[in-house]
């Protein structure tokens, strides 16, 4: 497959401080991306840097095969859907969404930016002013604005973060449909490792100015190449060297035979709708989580346990 | 408690704006002297008549348009780049060419003038007071539009970019727009602290281009006269409109 966006070695140094620290990474077309890692992590320097808004210390950038380091935001074939928009508040929803199309005098701007309002569903709101506009109408004016000019990539900056929480989840669906249907390569960065898990074709966890590991989501949450990448993607209980996720660990009143199992008091039970999660503090010092079905009516507070695991659920990092 | 502070704001009111009552009450008297002899318009019609304030007002709207539209331009600018690069040094100088005496202003331009001519056979006039009062206008221009970039979004502009703009595009076609009633309040701003200016005018003034507070200022030394009432009265009314609009522009 033909690479989209290819980083080779790329670094940002600030005075006395790496916020981007030797990170390669090669994006196929048509895919969706996930840039994941906490916040301070260098993920959005990274993508500000892919936009033209900064120059990588060193390294290099290149898109469909050619470089633009050096290039600025301008000469670059990417769009930015920013973290709060940037809707331009002096022009309504379509002229917001011609602006690029003028800019670069496309010949039918009018009647393409008419078909991407369509597309985000937004047409009887072309002659909105943002500020008259929802969090989530502003979204997909912002989407809109970047997708109408096809670009090679598109970068979203965390935009789901100002929207509420059920609106959210609606949009991680809603993103990845448009993703879908245009068939542009988006790169997504978010320190929310739900919305990277459920959107990615692959994604990268990044951390302190590094990329810890590169792959799907599946790969990512099921066999993460360091404990941070572990610990970052979900919760973990560490028995010893041992990792294991909430969802393997078992919770019994007699010890299983033959399985490894540590002695536990239950110290709290978290009814979360779908599921139970039973914390239980270790004898050995420490504490645990068990997801347990939900029409467990057993574990409750103060009683004696035993914490089991199957072996091949363990995760293992040097 | 709020009935004394009515009663504090109405005492500050009063103080603050006495003296233009009496002015305005007086530029409708019909006698000469301060003793009420009865309502006139007689001192309205003579302000209206003399040729030297029809003169001064001439020059003193040239000046100030002039001044202003240049002045603006410029500071606005100036602000831009200061927001756009922080610079203690521009802006520690900008807050000394505010807080610097009228008086040493005039002088120092009228040296910097002088110095000029030496070289340039030119002579003060009317493009001398212009050159001044865009000197001291673009501090306050720089200062108004400087507060309204602060809570300007720079993404914006980052955004204009991304999506084509070179950085004059983004300037002109995003940033302009957003902080155009800024510019403009900051533009009337400049029109009136340049019509209003005496002590600097006064002293980089050819003898041909005489404003109206020159005009006004000969008038009163010569004694008190009522036509200074009404034209003082008429350019408080202008004055006054020119400020209404100002803050509904800054508060756009």
């Amino acid at each position: 497959m033909e690479a989209v966006l290819e980083l080779r070695a790329i670094a940002k140094e600030y005075t006395g401080h790496r916020a981007v620290d030797n990170v390669s990474l090669r994006l196929e077309r048509g895919g969706f991306y996930c840039l994941l890692g906490p916040s301070g992590c260098g993920k959005t320097t990274t993508l500000r840097m892919v936009g033209g808004f900064e120059q990588p210390t060193s390294g290099e950038i290149l898109l469909g095969g050619a470089t633009v380091t050096g290039l600025r935001p301008w000469q670059r074939d990417v769009s930015t859907v920013f973290q709060n928009y940037a809707l331009f508040p002096h022009l309504t929803a379509l002229r917001n969404i011609e602006f690029g199309l003028r800019e670069r005098r496309a010949a039918d701007a009018r009647e393409k930016a008419l078909r991407a309002l369509e597309l985000v569903q937004l047409s009887a709101k072309r002659d909105s002013l943002p500020a008259q506009l929802s969090g989530g109408e502003k979204q997909r004016v912002a989407l809109a604005r970047s997708l109408v000019l096809e670009p090679q990539l598109l970068l979203l900056d965390e935009p789901l973060a100002a929207l509420d929480p059920r609106l959210r989840k609606a949009m991680r669906a809603e993103l990845k449909a448009m993703q879908r249907k245009t068939g542009i390569t988006f790169l997504f960065v978010t320190h929310d490792q739900e919305e990277a898990l459920s959107m990615s074709d692959k994604m990268a966890v990044m951390n302190k100015g590094r990329i810890e590991q590169f792959g799907t989501p599946e790969e990512v949450y099921l066999r993460p190449s360091t404990a941070f990448v572990a610990g970052f993607l979900g919760a973990i209980n560490w028995f010893g060297k041992a990792g294991v996720r909430p969802e393997a660990t078992r919770v019994a009143y007699t010890a299983p035979e033959g399985l490894p199992a540590r002695r536990g008091t239950v110290e709290s039970r978290l009814f979360l709708g779908n599921c139970i999660h039973v914390h239980a503090r270790l004898a050995e010092g420490g504490q645990a989580i068990c997801e347990v079905a939900r029409d467990e009516r057993q574990f409750t507070e103060g009683e004696e346990v035993w914490l089991h695991w199957h072996p091949a659920d363990e995760l293992r990092f040097e | 408690m709020s009935r004394a502070l009515s009663v504090y704001a109405a005492a500050a009111l009063v103080f603050l704006h006495a003296p233009l009552v009496v002015l305005v009450l007086f530029s409708f008297n019909g006698g000469r002297f301060t003793v009420w002899e009865g309502f006139s318009l007689r001192w309205y019609q003579a302000a209206v008549s003399d040729p030297q304030l029809a003169e001064g007002l001439v020059n003193s709207l040239l000046i100030a348009v002039v001044a202003g539209v240049l002045s603006t331009v410029i500071g606005t600018l100036a602000a831009y780049g200061m927001w756009r690069r922080a610079s203690p040094v521009l802006s520690g100088a900008l807050y000394l060419s505010l807080v610097t005496p009228e008086i040493v202003t005039g002088v120092s331009l009228l040296a910097l003038f002088q110095w000029a001519f030496r070289f340039l056979h030119l002579q003060l006039g009317l493009y001398t007071v212009v050159i001044a009062h865009v000197a001291f206008s673009i501090a306050y221009v720089t200062i108004v539009v400087s507060s309204r970039l602060r809570s300007y979004d720079r993404t914006l502009e980052e955004a204009a970019m991304d999506l084509g703009a070179t950085e004059w595009g983004a300037f002109r076609r995003v940033t302009l727009p957003s902080i155009a009633p800024a510019v403009a309040a900051a533009g009337l701003l400049a029109l009136v602290v340049s019509f209003d200016d005496y002590v600097i005018t006064s002293l980089v003034a050819g003898v041909d281009s005489q404003t109206l507070p020159m005009v006004i200022y000969a008038m009163a030394r010569r004694g008190v006269s009522p036509v200074v009432n009404a034209v003082s009265a008429l350019i408080v009314v202008a004055f006054g409109a020119v400020i209404v609009v100002a803050e509904r522009l800054q508060k756009r």
